[in-house]
């Protein structure tokens, strides 16, 4: 049996032992054991050095709040840092280190920083590192050399770089009562709620439920308080509509009582169940949420607080009454409260000598001095600690005669020999989540506590977390919450009798006691009262500022141990009484939570594909394809051995030469329809539409609210009152909100609706001189002559068998026609032209042929409608009818869109013969070592086979004026510099006779 | 945060989009006043407390809603189709 381990007692299962190493060396626990309590029970006093000063720390708690006892948990490659002891359930083959120190714990180099205590008090990286250099060893260039050292010496635990393999799992949950915390309130509120058949979840995140009724030592309806817990649990457990939680951490209270927690699944098991996930984030919508939280209880401030052996008061008991361990043989306790007491009968009863009950109040009342007598302890009332002796662990301390009203101290110091020091500061409710959920919390002067405030939320408090101590009141309160929570009025049989030792929940107002030496208050950032007074003194009297400041709670810990202390300590400096100091609002996460939990299934490449009909033939027949938004399109057909600009320059000749094909059916498709399709059209376009003739389609413009250009395409008239719109493949998703929300917000009295019909339809665009010739060869049912279909008509045949809609329009300059058939029958289409063209030269060309034959016509796309453009810099001005007005048209002609110097569309001839570069500058004089005074820039740029040279568009000031004048592109990124000369965009056929035929 | 859809029934903000002020009046299509086009383009209120506003059901029905939405709590008070029809009262 381990040195400090209990013969009996705690829920420890002292015939299983469990094995693992801690620093590598390695350790015997019991089945139940936290790594704190087996390593405390092996006689470990160190556990981790403190975050700047190096110094030895142990175990300050038993649970949640540990500042000090944090390791490093390594699960083959994958290590996770800053974990609480407190929290580590041990099992087989258990691997943890404790961090900060080199190179080991018991010899840490580091604790070199405690001699130059003064260079790192508060502020000390501001006043070291900040600003203008004056000294040797000052400014913002002495942090980027002492960086590296410092980031190694300061902190916590390293991450790992390895991969995580683990499997995380997100789950939503919805129930009416949301109980959290499963201490005697919780427990009745769960059992109340679930006694009216509403749903209830139980979430605690500790392995066990039961809170303080596991090591309270106290009697519930005649069994010990453990035991009834257990039998609550198991009620709970045999009900349909409760759902217990435990290792789950509830961390994030947020709008419409959402919560968040995170379930620790496999953490404590040595190798998880088939399909366990490691952990499981929650999402829980409860109508009512039951937050029997619990308390915490508090330090006092005094020199050497931090020694290993200072222990709060609770957790030794809680070690003592839970895990069957002693902290230590000679125990002497420090209170400003009452709760002490009831721990040193707990550890006396244990089997521990009780030197010494130092109470700051001399006001004792005689229950706490039967139980200091029943503890056999030397109750010291009136007195404080001054001081701690110990190295690694705890050998004494020292009391002087203390006054509680004037906090000063008085008479010869005395020494008591002792290997553990218990300390009550009080107990602050645990209001995290009610300080999330939206309101402030309330300071209590008699509990000295901040207390939950009124709920902002639909939430209910119950027991310590309403700053009721007591389990008998928690019980009360705890049925009550439930009962209420789950819409219950009758109040049920009688409440369990609880049998507890006495106690006054009010501490004595002492937060500190001001004696020579560091004396801390967050024990994880190692921020003394000293450093609270010279932040002070410093002029900080925000408490936020505080808080920056001297990193008060700033810890991964967030304060939960050092809030109060240091707002009492700062208020007192202040001469403020502490509600008037305030106290900072909590956020989440309450606890840590793993980046895992939160992405869970969500990793890796989570684009859907969007993929057209003929993707599968694209595939097959040699397409390198080319993601556009999450569309999948041919880029090039290529041959063996060509490459990219050899090419789409063979398709787009061959195009202008013979014929080629592209698949467009990315096209946004909206179906606009109803009595009033047309006059909406002619709101949202800025050519008119009304009077378009059916069968007929027209080029449209849209711009958006401010006068900027939005979007272009087609729209076909199908009947009266029936187009089908086409919008580009970019703006599809962006053009059908648009106009939902005309339809919806502002002309409600329009009878239109507007269908997105992108997936119903595959197109196919095939133009050149050869296209007619084809189609005819193919369509049956209808002519295709320039008669039957003119340019912009649209006629209606069979290809194939398959109806298909024929638009003769073209993006390419071409004689050219869209085939567009029902999306099933895309590929069936497709092949049929492919077959018909093949006598007559037909090419397949992706969207690089797509992209250069559109630069070469000068039309524009998102490269030129970039949200900066108007319709007049891209000389669209003759599409803004003057008869009607429409989206845009009455903000387009404002000063600065139209003023002379904007950007307008040209085009660019590379005199050099060289590529151009989307994104290169144009600029008048040329200067590689000092680029300036744009002109412009380039939006895109090809080679052209029609002209047999490399041309660009680009937006450049001046736009029309400096047609046919010279200039220079200054791409200095890619080192493109040379003469282009400035011509019209319109570079190929002008006059459009190619496709007008 | 949920907001009731009147079609849909009560779903997650992240079937919504949020579409703006919905305060703001739009000038008459052929209106030349500028200062009045200006403030629908650009003015939004921003109260801290209840606010109009407009949301897209866009990953459900589509419905443009006219909600109110208190800024500081963030509680739906009241959703209705933005054409008329339907409303959805929510305070509590």
């Amino acid at each position: 049996m381990s040195p400090r381990r209990t013969e009996t007692g705690g829920r420890i299962d002292r015939l299983r032992t469990i094995r693992f190493t801690f620093d590598g060396a390695p350790y015997t626990g019991h089945a139940g054991d936290t790594l704190a309590s087996a390593l405390l029970a092996n006689g470990v006093t160190l556990f981790g050095r403190s975050f700047k000063y190096h110094r030895p720390r142990g175990l300050l708690a038993a649970g949640v709040e540990e500042p000090n006892a944090l390791v490093t948990v390594l699960r083959g490659e994958v290590r996770e840092p800053n974990i609480a002891a407190t929290m580590v359930e041990i099992y087989d083959g258990l691997v943890a280190v404790s961090q900060n120190r080199t190179p080991s714990l018991a010899w840490d180099i580091g604790a070199l920083n405690q001699l130059g205590g003064k260079l790192l008090s508060a502020g000390f990286y501001y006043k070291t590192f900040m600003g203008p250099v004056i000294g040797p060893l000052k400014g913002t260039r002495f942090w980027m050399f002492c960086e590296h050292f410092i980031r190694r010496a300061a902190g916590l635990g390293k991450a790992g770089t390895a991969p995580d393999p683990s499997r995380y799992e997100r789950m939503n949950a919805f129930c009416d009562v949301l109980v959290v915390g499963s201490g005697p309130a919780g427990l009745m509120a769960a059992k109340a709620a679930a006694d009216q058949g509403v749903r209830v979840i139980l979430a605690d995140l500790e392995a066990h439920f039961g809170g303080s009724a596991n090591w309270s030592g106290e009697i519930i309806d005649g069994m010990p308080a453990a035991e009834w817990a257990q039998r609550t649990v198991a009620q709970l457990g045999g009900n349909d509509n409760v759902r217990l939680l435990p290792r789950t951490t509830v961390w994030g209270y947020y709008d419409g009582n959402t919560l968040a927690a995170l379930e620790r699944v496999t953490d404590h098991k040595e190798t998880p169940a088939k399909g366990e996930p490691r952990q499981r984030y929650w999402a829980i919508r409860a109508s009512t949420v039951v937050l029997a939280t619990g308390s915490f209880e508090r330090p006092l401030v005094f020199p050497g607080n931090d020694r290993p052996g200072v222990m709060l008061a609770h957790a030794a008991e809680r070690y003592v009454n839970e895990y069957g361990v002693l902290p230590g043989q000679r125990v002497a306790l420090f209170t400003n409260n009452d709760s002490a007491y009831r721990s040193a009968v707990a550890l006396k009863k244990a089997g521990a000598a009780i030197v010494a009950i130092v109470d700051v109040r001399a006001d004792v009342s005689n229950d706490m001095r039967r139980l200091a007598g029943e503890a056999e302890a030397e109750l010291l009332d009136g007195h404080a600690v001054v001081a701690t002796e110990g190295g690694k662990a705890l050998t004494g301390l020292k009391v002087q005669r203390f006054d509680a009203t004037g906090g000063t101290l008085s008479g010869d110091e005395r020494s008591i020999h002792a290997d553990s020091l218990l300390m009550s500061g009080g107990w602050s409710p645990t209001i995290h989540l009610a300080s999330q959920a939206g309101a402030k919390a309330e300071w209590d002067p008699a509990r000295q506590a901040f207390l939950p405030p009124r709920p902002t939320q639909r939430w209910i408090g119950a027991g310590a977390f309403t700053g009721s101590f007591s389990t008998a009141e928690a019980i009360a309160e705890g049925r009550a919450a439930g009962v209420s929570a789950a819409g219950g009025t009758a109040a049920p049989a009688a409440l369990p009798i609880v049998e507890a030792a006495p106690g006054d929940p009010d501490p004595a107002p002492v937060f500190e006691i001001k004696a020579k030496g560091k004396s801390f208050v967050d024990f994880q950032h190692d921020v003394t009262a000293e450093d609270v007074r010279l932040a002070h003194r410093e002029g900080f009297v925000s408490v936020e500022h505080l808080k920056r400041y001297t990193t008060l709670g700033m810890a991964t810990d967030q304060g939960k141990n050092s809030n109060v202390p240091g707002l009492a300590i700062m208020a007192e400096a202040l001469g403020k009484p502490i509600p008037e100091v305030g106290t900072t609002r909590f956020r989440p996460p309450y606890t840590a939570v793993s980046i895992g939990s939160l992405a869970a299934e969500r990793f890796g490449d989570l684009k859907p594909q969007r993929l057209t009909p003929m993707h599968d033939w694209h595939i097959a027949n040699g397409a390198t394809m080319y993601s556009a938004g999450l569309w999948y399109r041919p880029m090039i057909y290529g041959l063996p051995g060509e490459t990219v600009e050899q090419a789409y320059v063979r398709e787009a000749r061959a195009t202008r030469e013979s014929a080629g094909i592209v698949d467009v059916s990315t096209l946004g498709k909206i179906a606009v329809q109803g009595p009033h399709a047309a006059e909406f059209l002619d709101r949202v376009y800025t050519n008119m539409f009304s009077n378009l003739a059916v069968g007929k389609a027209r080029y449209g413009l849209m711009l958006r609210e401010d006068g900027l250009a939005f979007d272009d395409g087609t729209t076909w008239r199908l009947g009266e009152q029936e187009f089908l719109m086409t919008t580009t493949t970019a703006n599809a998703g962006k053009v059908m909100q648009h106009l939902e929300y005309f339809l919806d917000v502002i002309w409600p009295e329009l009878k239109v609706t507007v269908t997105s019909v992108t997936d119903e339809w595959a197109g196919a665009a095939i133009g050149g001189p050869n296209a007619r010739a084809i189609l005819a060869s193919c369509v049956t049912g209808t002519a295709v002559n320039n008669a039957t279909l003119p340019f912009m008509g649209i006629v209606h045949g069979r290809i194939a068998g398959v109806p298909v809609m024929i638009c003769r329009l073209s993006f390419s300059g071409e004689m050219a026609f869209e085939v567009y058939s029902g999306a099933g029958y895309g590929t069936r289409v497709w092949e049929a032209l492919i077959e018909a063209g093949k006598p007559l030269g037909l090419v397949t060309y992706g969207l690089e042929a797509l992209g250069t034959m559109r630069i070469e016509k000068g039309h524009v796309t998102g490269a030129e409608i970039d949200g900066r453009t108007t319709a007049r810099d891209l000389h669209l001005d003759w599409m803004l009818s003057k008869k009607k007005p429409f989206i845009g048209s009455a903000m387009m002609d404002r000063e600065g869109l139209i003023a002379p110097d904007r950007l307008e569309l040209v085009g660019l001839i590379a005199l050099d013969n060289r590529p151009l570069n989307g994104g290169g500058h144009i600029v008048e004089e040329l200067d590689e070592d000092n680029p300036h005074d744009s002109l412009g820039h380039i939006t895109a740029c090809c080679y052209s086979p029609a002209l047999g040279k490399y041309i660009a568009l680009a937006l450049v000031k001046g736009g029309k004026a400096r047609h046919g004048t010279r200039a220079f592109v200054s791409d200095p990124l890619r080192n493109r510099f040379g003469p282009i000369e400035i011509v019209s965009n319109h570079f190929y056929d002008p006059d459009g006779s190619r496709m007008h035929g | 945060m949920l907001i009731t859809c009147p079609y849909c029934g009560p779903r997650d903000v992240i079937e919504f989009t949020y579409q703006g002020d919905g305060n703001r009046e739009r000038p008459q299509p052929a209106s030349q006043d500028l200062d009045a086009w200006n403030a629908y383009v650009y003015d939004r209120l921003n109260p801290a407390g209840d606010h109009n506003e407009i949301w897209q059901h866009s990953g459900g029905c589509r419905a443009h809603l006219r909600v109110v939405r208190n800024t500081i709590s963030h509680e739906i008070l009241s959703t209705a189709f933005a054409r008329g029809g339907h409303k959805t009262e929510s305070r509590s």
